[in-house]
């Protein structure tokens, strides 16, 4: 899936004026410059919408949900089920009871490899993921491996950082129960063939899981269309709040396999004989959620919607073929990850220099980008670096900032190399 | 010269230096300036841990003296640990123990020195005191 890009505007618009009045960190100054937010890809920063709507949650309708009589708890618990509507639209799930919340990415790839893990992988089987994978999304695969004495398997990619497919069909058989892959890959930008993954996989039988949390804030996502069974991201890098996360499953799996965590919510009856579960979604919802990150997560979707995520896509996609053209004239420039397909992230190594040094220089520089090896280990090991440096971006960021970003590299190399 | 006076030395040093980049550049100064490390002793375990780039220390204790050896595969960390090494090495177990090391305050670099920070000074220095600390009190190096 390429995007295509346009790179005729320097900047995108929101409500009339450029995205980025709309953030209010990025408007400070660090060691005496201008902040220039290149770290898209950890996190996001937030706009006046998601902090007012926060802000709103607590003066207006704190209190707990789901089992409150009160007006107050009403109120809150249909903000927090009207943002599960409003992300399943959003992602076109069939239902909204297909959309969990969690905690984030992470804690949704755990809960899928342990609930599904119990009611499917069992010993001699086996689970694939791709050599791109954020360790999240492979220690709980390895965990769960451990545990039932089944295979990881590993699809391996070629030296631009694409998955080799031709591979993939080869570890397909009998045993593979789930194919755990990645839609964009944090660290290179990859943009993986989620699509065809998704269909070879469902004609060996085996289940897929999405992580999206790098894609859904910059490609559009329709899970129905991509078919796939489950699908993670997380609130804070789609500019929302940290500690909340989606999980999507199709009802038919989320009902066979069993309960997460065991507690309030989740249940609908409980003796100290037998618990029966609560239905969809609030099976895996157990406790008190992060209501306020749930109910905020819905400003989150709103603000992209309200631009719309072809538009984003193909402005992102602008700053990064700009981005990409720009750091190719500078000779000691090495990109790692040259996929045909990218999202957002822009990965770099400087001849001669290590990605840290680059890293504290351009914070000093007032530029914020992520060095080492962005929690993807094997994929450092695979092209034999300590790591990259790695700028991302997001709807705020201009052409001048990566102008800015530019200069700020030529000034490092000069001083490293 | 003793460990304070090596520690206003380099204050003194920094003192001068206007801004951010104009610092970094004398930290990868002191980098080039530090003595080679011999290949055969970067090995594993002197390798410190919670840097994001390799830290080799190499601890020698000779005629009552800890001597220290280091290197970096980046070259800032290299700057950095050679100003610590720059004060601390070449001093009885006793002194290194028992220094205070004010001048990474003085020369902005505290902010270096918090543990969630990913450059590991602070893991250089405890390191550093940890060789010290042992052998003031057994007169054995720590294996």
């Amino acid at each position: 899936m390429e995007i295509k890009s346009e790179i005729n505007y320097s900047y995108l618009e929101y409500q009339g004026a450029p995205v980025r009045h709309e953030f209010p960190a990025l408007h400070q100054d660090v060691f005496g410059k201008p902040l220039i937010y290149l770290d898209n890809a950890a996190t996001t920063q937030k706009p006046w919408k998601v902090i007012h709507a926060t802000n709103k949650y607590y003066v207006e309708m704190n209190s707990n949900i789901h089992r409150g009589v009160h007006y107050l708890s009403q109120k809150a618990t249909d903000a927090y089920e009207i943002s599960r509507n409003t992300i399943a639209e959003f992602i076109n799930a069939r239902q909204s009871k297909e959309v969990i919340f969690t905690k984030g990415t992470t804690e949704g790839i755990n809960l899928v490899a342990d609930c599904f893990g119990r009611y499917a992988v069992n010993e001699g089987d086996s689970v694939v993921i791709t050599s791109l994978e954020h360790h999240s999304n492979i220690v709980p695969w390895q965990m769960l491996c451990e545990k039932r004495n089944a295979t990881l398997k590993v699809i391996p990619i070629d030296e631009n950082g694409e998955i080799i497919l031709d591979e993939f069909e080869k570890l397909l058989d009998e045993t593979v129960k789930i194919v755990a892959v990645s839609y964009v890959s944090n660290t290179l930008g990859t943009i993986n063939p989620v699509k065809e993954i998704i269909e070879l996989a469902h004609k060996n039988g085996s289940a897929v899981l999405i992580d999206a949390a790098q894609a859904v804030h910059h490609i559009p996502i329709d899970v129905q269309s991509l078919d796939c069974d489950f699908l993670v991201f997380s609130g804070h890098k789609m500019y929302g709040p940290t500690g909340i996360g989606v999980l999507y499953g199709k009802e038919e799996w989320l009902n066979k396999i069993p309960p997460y965590q065991g507690g309030g919510d989740m249940i609908k009856t409980v003796t100290f004989v037998k618990t029966e579960y609560n239905d969809l979604p609030f099976k895996f919802e157990a406790g008190t959620p992060h209501i306020e990150g749930a109910i905020t997560l819905k400003a989150a979707v709103d603000f992209i919607r309200e631009i719309g995520i072809n538009e984003i896509a193909r402005f992102e996609a602008g700053l990064l073929k700009y981005a990409t053209e720009q750091v190719l004239q500078l000779p000691e420039v090495q990109i790692i990850g040259t996929a045909k397909a990218k999202a957002s992230s822009l990965s770099l190594n400087i001849r001669g220099a290590h990605p840290y040094d680059v890293g504290v220089l351009l914070d000093k520089m007032g530029i914020a980008v992520r060095t080492g090896h962005h929690c993807t280990q094997p994929i450092m090991d695979f092209f034999c670096i300590p790591g990259t440096v790695r700028a991302s971006f997001a709807v705020y960021n201009t052409m001048e900032e990566i102008d800015k970003f530019l200069e700020s590299l030529r000034r490092a190399i000069k001083m490293l190399v | 010269m003793t460990i304070n006076e090596k520690q206003d030395e380099l204050i003194e040093e920094f003192e001068f230096l206007g801004d951010w980049m104009d610092k970094y550049e004398h930290i990868i100064e002191e980098a080039k300036e530090l003595p080679e490390m011999d290949p055969k002793l970067k090995q594993d375990q002197y390798i410190i841990k919670g840097c994001q780039s390799k830290v080799w220390l190499f601890p020698e204790y000779k005629d009552g003296k800890l001597i220290f050896y280091a290197d970096s595969d980046a070259i800032i960390s290299k700057g950095l640990v050679g100003l610590i090494v720059r004060v601390l090495s070449g001093y009885t177990p006793e002194e290194i123990r028992d220094a205070e090391l004010y001048f990474i305050d003085r020369i902005g670099l505290k902010e270096h020195l918090s543990p969630t920070r990913s450059n590991g000074l602070l893991a250089m220095v405890k390191q550093i005191k940890l060789y010290a600390l042992a052998l003031a009190s057994t007169k054995k190096m720590p294996t």
